[in-house]
């Protein structure tokens, strides 16, 4: 997918974090209009009763960075999946290295923010999948903050199976779908 | 006992290329052991129609896997009224019961259509009804026919009436479509490159809740059907995922992350009023309304590994209902409150199966191995559900004692995460 799209996608979703309401208000309403017709995801909608229109969707443009550790390829903090076993969230010792990059940069950088994906293979209920992607997403959050990272850096999400990165159905494939994936903000 | 039953693309369909592609059809793949044999014959003045109304019922009525078709046709003179069946010609085809019926424009564009249903054992009418309606309420009016006859030969409510919601994927493309019951007249109520899932019916059949994935994260939407407005209800840091609606369709139950772990909310329909059920030590999702409104079905991992409880909707009284198996989830109430049905796994293989709360008995509906996402018909006869073959979602009915089996398939699409709509009101 278009990375760019992603991180659109996150600045939209971190300004809309920070006026997020508490308990007994209404839940916050993203104003996407304002963006006109290229907002990320392109979602059309219609009713019943009226037909479909199907909307398309481009990308935003952006310039790039050059000399970011986050895109050096001999930086572990280019490395940004971590794998895990069937139905586990804990994290293998293998990946301890990279999540510990991760964790000092976001201690050492205050105003970085990222995103973890939790995902997982496609058994079971989309449902409880998305529950057990968030907790491969926390589970790495957790390592992250007593690194020294902090709360509002991170947000945890989860795709359930809904985003397999290979589309087999063996095992091979599967261990491919158990995992996270880590976003910042800006990329 | 195979047989399919091909449905023609409507017009309206044509207009609506990617549901057309997504349209389901509709194939018996088992019955049950004692289907009633039932004579439609065709209604008279129905030819000068292009969409006749009889052989829309009796493919409703076949489709339940409780009625067999069995042949009307060369039946000379054909009858069209109750007083001109002669019970003796139908018994000898071996019917049980027989529908007779006729349309006839009574002009500035409306149709008179009577239809009867005749007991062919006793010779009793048992029902004679006439519709003045449109053409373009054919297809309405012959499924409110089915539904009338369903339930006098078998004393349960049909649901031939009423509307499913779905999941359609095709390419990178996911949409969210609802049909009538049978497949026809698919309408796309979301489009979007991004994953949808979870769609969920509000009780009065005007809105539809589901997940989103187009924000790059689980956002939980509730659509309005008349005009196709959403307002994002659940959209906090985090995920936010599982919409349920509570019988009196006020209150959205959803899993929120926002305050850490996958917990069960509350909410107005509206988005607003958000309040948490309990503080759970483990995951807890799937929340389902019991019929009464005053308790939650939900499926935790607190105690290990994913499980079925019960909670009060004031967080009191949790009470574990699964203990056999080490995977049981995605619980779904029946109408009448007496049970549930959810999917268990076995060893690798994901099967539906319904429980009894007096009783505790469960049952195995399915044959798995990847069955998931199963949805009752109001009547709580029926159970949809989604599995796979030949590498392509598709989507299966199976009866509620497991003996009529349907899968019903689209031709361009992956299909996935049915949603059976309430009875008309």
């Amino acid at each position: 997918m278009n990375r760019l799209i992603v991180a659109a996608a996150f600045v939209a979703l971190l300004a809309g974090c920070q006026t997020q309401p508490t308990t007994q208000t209404a839940a916050p309403v993203e104003d996407r209009s304002a963006a006109g017709s290229t907002t990320p995801g392109g979602a059309s909608t219609a009713g019943a009763g009226t037909g479909s229109v199907s909307g398309s969707q481009q990308g935003a443009t952006r310039s790039g960075t050059t000399g970011n550790p986050l895109r050096d390829p001999a930086s572990p903090l280019s490395k940004r999946v971590v794998f895990f076993d069937f139905d586990s969230f804990a994290v293998r010792d293998e990946f301890r290295p990279l999540i510990e990059a991760h964790g000092r940069y976001l201690a050492q950088n205050r105003n970085a923010r990222m995103t973890i994906q939790g995902n997982t293979d496609e058994r079971g209920s989309r449902e409880y999948n998305i529950a057990l992607g968030q907790k491969r997403a926390d589970a790495v959050k957790r390592m992250m903050t007593l690194l020294g990272a902090q709360d509002g850096q991170i947000e945890t999400v989860s795709f359930g199976k809904e985003k397999p990165k290979n589309a087999g159905h063996d095992e091979a494939s599967w261990a491919e779908n158990r995992r996270d994936d880590i976003v910042y903000a800006g990329e | 006992m195979r047989s399919p039953i091909r449905r023609l693309l409507l017009v309206a369909a044509l207009c609506l290329p990617l549901a057309a592609r997504a349209q389901l059809t509709i194939e018996i793949v088992g019955g049950a052991g004692t289907a009633i044999p039932i004579a439609v014959v065709a209604f008279e003045g129905e030819s000068g129609f292009p969409l006749g109304v009889s052989g829309i019922v009796a493919a409703d009525l076949e489709r339940s896997g409780l009625f067999r078709p069995v042949d009307a046709s060369g039946v000379v003179p054909r009858p069209s009224r109750a007083e001109d069946v002669r019970v003796d010609v139908f018994r000898g085809r071996g019917a049980d019961a027989v529908v007779v019926g006729s349309m006839q424009p009574i002009g500035e564009g409306r149709v008179d259509v009577r239809y009867a249903l005749v007991d062919a054992v006793r010779g009793a009418t048992l029902a004679s009804t006439r519709y003045v309606v449109t053409p373009a309420q054919f297809r309405a009016t012959a499924h409110k026919i089915a539904d009338e006859i369903y339930e006098k030969l078998t004393g349960d409510v049909g649901v031939f009436s009423t509307r499913i919601a779905y999941i359609a994927k095709q390419g990178t493309r996911y949409q969210l479509i609802v049909a009538d019951a049978d497949g026809a007249d698919p309408q796309t109520i979301v489009s979007t490159d991004e994953p949808l899932l979870s769609p969920r019916w509000s009780p009065d059949g005007t809105r539809l809740a589901y997940v989103s994935l187009e924000q790059r994260k689980p956002v939980v939407y509730v659509q309005n059907l008349a005009n196709g407005a959403r307002t994002p209800i659940a959209a906090f840091r985090g995920s936010n995922s599982s919409p349920a609606w509570s019988p009196d369709g006020r209150t959205v139950a959803v899993t929120l992350t926002r305050d850490g772990g996958s917990q069960l909310f509350l909410m107005n329909a509206d988005g607003t009023g958000l309040r948490r059920i309990m503080t759970s030590p483990g995951a807890d999702t799937e929340a389902w309304f019991m019929p009464d409104g005053r308790s939650l079905l939900f499926t935790s991992d607190r105690g290990g590994s994913p499980q079925i409880y019960r909670v009060g909707v004031d967080g009191g009284g949790v009470e574990r209902l699964t203990f056999d198996g080490s995977y049981n989830v995605t619980p779904r109430a029946l109408p009448d409150g007496k049970g549930m049905v959810f999917v268990r796994r076995d060893g690798n293989r994901f099967q539906v199966a319904i429980m009894d709360f007096a009783t505790r008995q469960t049952q195995i509906l399915t044959g798995g191995p990847l069955d998931e996402s199963p949805s009752v018909a109001p009547n709580g006869k029926l159970i949809l559900y989604a599995n796979e073959a030949n590498g392509r979602g598709i989507l299966n009915a199976v009866s509620a004692d497991g003996r009529v089996k349907q899968r019903i398939v689209a031709p361009a699409a992956d299909v996935r995460e049915p949603a059976w709509g309430p009875l008309p009101r």
